[in-house]
């Protein structure tokens, strides 16, 4: 909208942010969203239950303890996939070798799930006993599908970075989706365990 | 650097012969995938007003045969109220408004090959597609078609032992998260364009104004609609296996689903207003030869707006049981949001002023936005009083007030853009006075049907009835004089529409040849052949300066494109 006249001024100048990364924020953000629309519901129907009835009387306690440790497999991937990023160039064969390690870790939370809604549904705790169950399974089970879906990514990706064949903002927005899995978790804990 | 990537992306076979079915069905070209989204859309247009069609026979000429139809029972009445109201708003306003124009014109107004992500873009046809045949699927299931109404509350749209359609709730949910997901994906496409493929030369501040409005209607769809597809799926547990997230007996909330749907439902009302508000800025620039008056303006205060309308949802609410003291909140919010609207149609009237105006067709619907819209958004500011709404709320009042604003952006929108852009979607011209007969015969119709309802919306007229005969005082024969005129004037609106149908399907081959730049428009997307080839450009543009330079001192031309140097 400047003055007119003409100005020599075509310039194309390399994009301030990579395709690759805005998509990734963009798809971040769109699942930030949509576990929030489960978190507030948990907390608006939480917060209006009359005293004593949430969660209800006839729930199992959640396994608070255990949870949390196994939220630590989860933080150790993510401190894994941040150093390997910062390494990447340094040091290849390291970096790739955490990449290895935060798949293992991840996958190691994701087998104690596993395992927790398998003893939860054998003491009668289901999706269907309460709105409580339908909101722990749902949230639990979506942040779950999507740590699957970020394990596969990272294989994915580790296995792109070794053939060499991996542009370095692809890499970038594989990470954001690893840090949003991980990030995402203690939000979940706290609102849901806790 | 975008667009070179955007080469290695895909392997178009830019130099030979593509079968018929890669050209018309697996094409990533973004200008088929534009033609795909807009005649899938228009062909849903016509399966909603089919719909109208004899719901609003049946409001007028209770229980006698619809021609075409047959008798209409309750429940074909909510199906057809239900998934008309759907259809417009997800099948018809978002893939012809966004979609459609978004694709056509976004790769073309900003002076790039095609979209950052082209085989993406393919995808969320694809998706979009499925999306539709779902929706319509569900209407041939036992049971039929969900008729819990476009905002499907539970517990009616949750359990079949209260709606009686045990499996088309379930599709229809499916079918609007497909939907949404290929929305999804198709506005990462539109941000990432816009931003990293601009044409040398091109501020951000040099984007005309359609670009800007589908871009920030793309960002308002994603930050909004992840609550809802979350409410998506707990519906869905409820309906399919029993789960009690809306069920107050085991503890759930049937409210919670109305605060994640209009949650998302009030940014999508401004999803949808903002395309056809740039497809408006453009054309009556073009047509009055003037700088769009205060563009900057216009940009904050649209983003103003979208950031705004997250804030007003719960005046959808004012009797479903909220705190009183939240209704005064929300309505303050609502008032407050028809200030920055007033001021983009002020914005627009100024931008007219002492312009040199030709009341071509687009201009024509252009205005006809402008004016129609104003009516919509002024009743709302009647909703918006919670006082007020306690007696307007599920009347007709609230009918005739979001016709008022959707027709324009649907309608009124649609035939701006397509009759402003349909010489470079096609190289062809349509006929002007066919074009300006369909004008007439349209807006004077949509007039005929929703001032009535506004009327009989203040007289106390509840919405969802589908047999007034057992509602004494709301069956005299004054009220029922004004359901016979209302469903009369679609009737005649109706009619006319084939004239458009042929006008744009006919001319398509036998239209008068269109030469590059028709209207002496100043944006990039006339600086290329009509219609513009594989890869749009050659060679590509450079920019130097805004898209609206009209009527330039010193200059021999009124127009100055912005690719050219000089
Ligand atoms: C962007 C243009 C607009 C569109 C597309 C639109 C659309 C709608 C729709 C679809 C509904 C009814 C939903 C339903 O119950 O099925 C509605 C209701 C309402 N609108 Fe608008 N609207 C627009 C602008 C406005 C404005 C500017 C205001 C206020 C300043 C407003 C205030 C309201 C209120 C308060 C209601 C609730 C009425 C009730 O249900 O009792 N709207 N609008
Ligand atoms: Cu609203």
């Amino acid at each position: 909208m400047a003055a007119a006249g003409a100005i020599p001024r075509p310039v194309r100048g390399a994009p301030i942010i990579e395709s690759e990364v805005v998509a990734m924020v963009i798809v971040v953000f769109c699942e930030v969203m949509f576990f929030a629309g489960f978190l507030s519901g948990f907390s608006l129907i939480g917060a209006r239950a009359p005293a004593g009835w949430w969660p209800p009387p006839g729930d199992p306690a959640l396994p608070v303890a255990a949870t949390g440790g196994a939220s630590l497999a989860l933080l150790i991937s993510g401190v894994a996939v941040f150093w390997a990023g910062r390494r990447l160039d340094a040091d290849r064969a390291g970096a790739l070798r955490l990449l290895w390690g935060a798949v293992a870790f991840a996958t190691a939370f994701l087998a104690y799930q596993v395992f927790e809604f398998v003893r939860l549904v054998s003491i009668g705790f289901t999706m269907v006993s309460s709105a409580h169950g339908g909101f722990f399974y749902t949230i639990v089970g979506a942040h779950a599908l999507h740590a699957v879906i970020a394990v596969a990514v990272l294989s994915w990706a580790v296995r792109r970075l070794s053939a060499g064949d991996l542009r370095p903002p692809a890499f970038t927005a594989v990470r954001m989706y690893w840090y949003f899995v991980v990030g995402l978790w203690p939000a979940i804990y706290t609102v849901v365990y806790l | 650097m975008a667009q070179s990537h955007a080469h290695d992306d895909h392997a178009h076979g830019d130099h030979h012969e593509e079968g018929w079915f890669l050209k018309y069905f697996w094409s990533t070209d973004h200008k088929m995938i534009a033609k795909q989204y807009l005649l899938t859309g228009m062909a849903l247009g016509v399966i909603g007003a089919y719909f109208a069609y004899v719901f609003r026979m049946q409001l007028a000429f209770p229980n006698k045969p619809v021609p075409g139809y047959g008798l209409v029972t309750g429940s074909d009445y909510n199906a057809l109220v239900t998934n008309h109201g759907a259809i417009m708003i997800f099948w018809v306003a978002m893939p012809v408004l966004i979609a459609a124009f978004g694709n056509f014109l976004i790769p073309l107004m900003v002076g790039c090959d095609d979209m950052v992500f082209p085989r993406l873009n393919r995808l969320s046809y694809q998706i979009f597609l499925i999306s539709a045949i779902v929706l319509v699927s569900s209407f041939f299931v036992e049971g039929g078609a969900f008729g819990g109404a476009w905002t499907a509350y539970p517990p009616l749209s949750a359990k079949a032992e209260y709606n009686l359609t045990p499996l088309g709730p379930t599709l229809w949910l499916a079918a609007v998260a497909l939907e949404f997901v290929a929305f999804l994906l198709g506005g990462i496409n539109f941000v990432t364009t816009a931003m990293n493929s601009r044409a040398p030369g091109m501020r951000a501040l040099d984007l005309p104004m359609a670009v800007w409005m589908i871009v920030i209607a793309s960002i308002l769809f994603m930050c909004s609609v992840g609550p809802l597809i979350a409410g998506a799926v707990m519906l869905m547990f409820d309906q399919t296996i029993g789960t009690g997230f809306f069920d107050p007996d085991r503890g759930g909330d049937p409210v919670l689903w109305q605060h994640l749907f209009w949650f998302f439902g009030h940014p999508e009302v401004y999803v949808v207003l903002l395309p056809p508000l740039g497809f408006v800025a453009e054309i009556i620039t073009t047509f009055s030869r003037k700088r769009l008056f205060a563009y900057k303006t216009v940009l904050y205060t649209t983003i103003g707006t979208g950031i705004l309308s997250f804030f007003v949802w719960a005046h959808h609410q004012f009797i479903a049981g909220v705190d009183p003291r939240m209704s005064n909140v929300f309505s303050v919010t609502t008032v407050l949001i028809s200030i920055p609207i007033a001021e983009l149609c002020f914005v627009y009237i100024a931008t007219l002023y002492a312009g040199s105006i030709s009341f071509r067709v687009p201009m024509l619907w252009a205005l006809a936005f402008i004016a129609e819209f104003l009516v919509g958004g002024v009743t709302g500011i009647f909703l918006g009083a919670s006082g007020a709404d306690i007696y307007f709320h599920d009347t007709y009042f609230v009918v005739a007030h979001f016709h008022y604003t959707f027709f324009p952006i649907a309608i009124i929108g649609t035939f701006a853009g397509v009759t402003y852009w349909y010489p470079k979607m096609f190289g062809r011209h349509m006929d002007e006075t066919l074009g300006k007969i369909h004008f007439w015969v349209t807006i004077a119709g949509f007039n005929g049907i929703f001032i009535p309802l506004f009327i009989l919306g203040a007289a106390g007229d509840h919405r969802r009835i589908f047999d007034y005969s057992n509602f004494p005082e709301l069956a005299s024969p004054e009220l029922q004089a004004m359901r016979v005129f209302a469903t009369v004037s679609l009737l005649v609106m109706l009619a006319v529409q084939p004239l458009f149908a042929w006008n744009f399907f006919r001319n398509m081959w036998k239209g008068k040849v269109a030469e590059a730049n028709p209207w002496n428009a100043n944006t990039l997307e006339w600086q290329c052949p009509s219609p513009p080839p594989h890869g749009n450009f050659n060679p590509m543009p450079e920019v130097y300066r805004g898209p609206y330079e009209y009527s330039q001192p010193g200059r021999a031309d009124d127009f100055w494109p912005q690719n050219s140097p000089t």
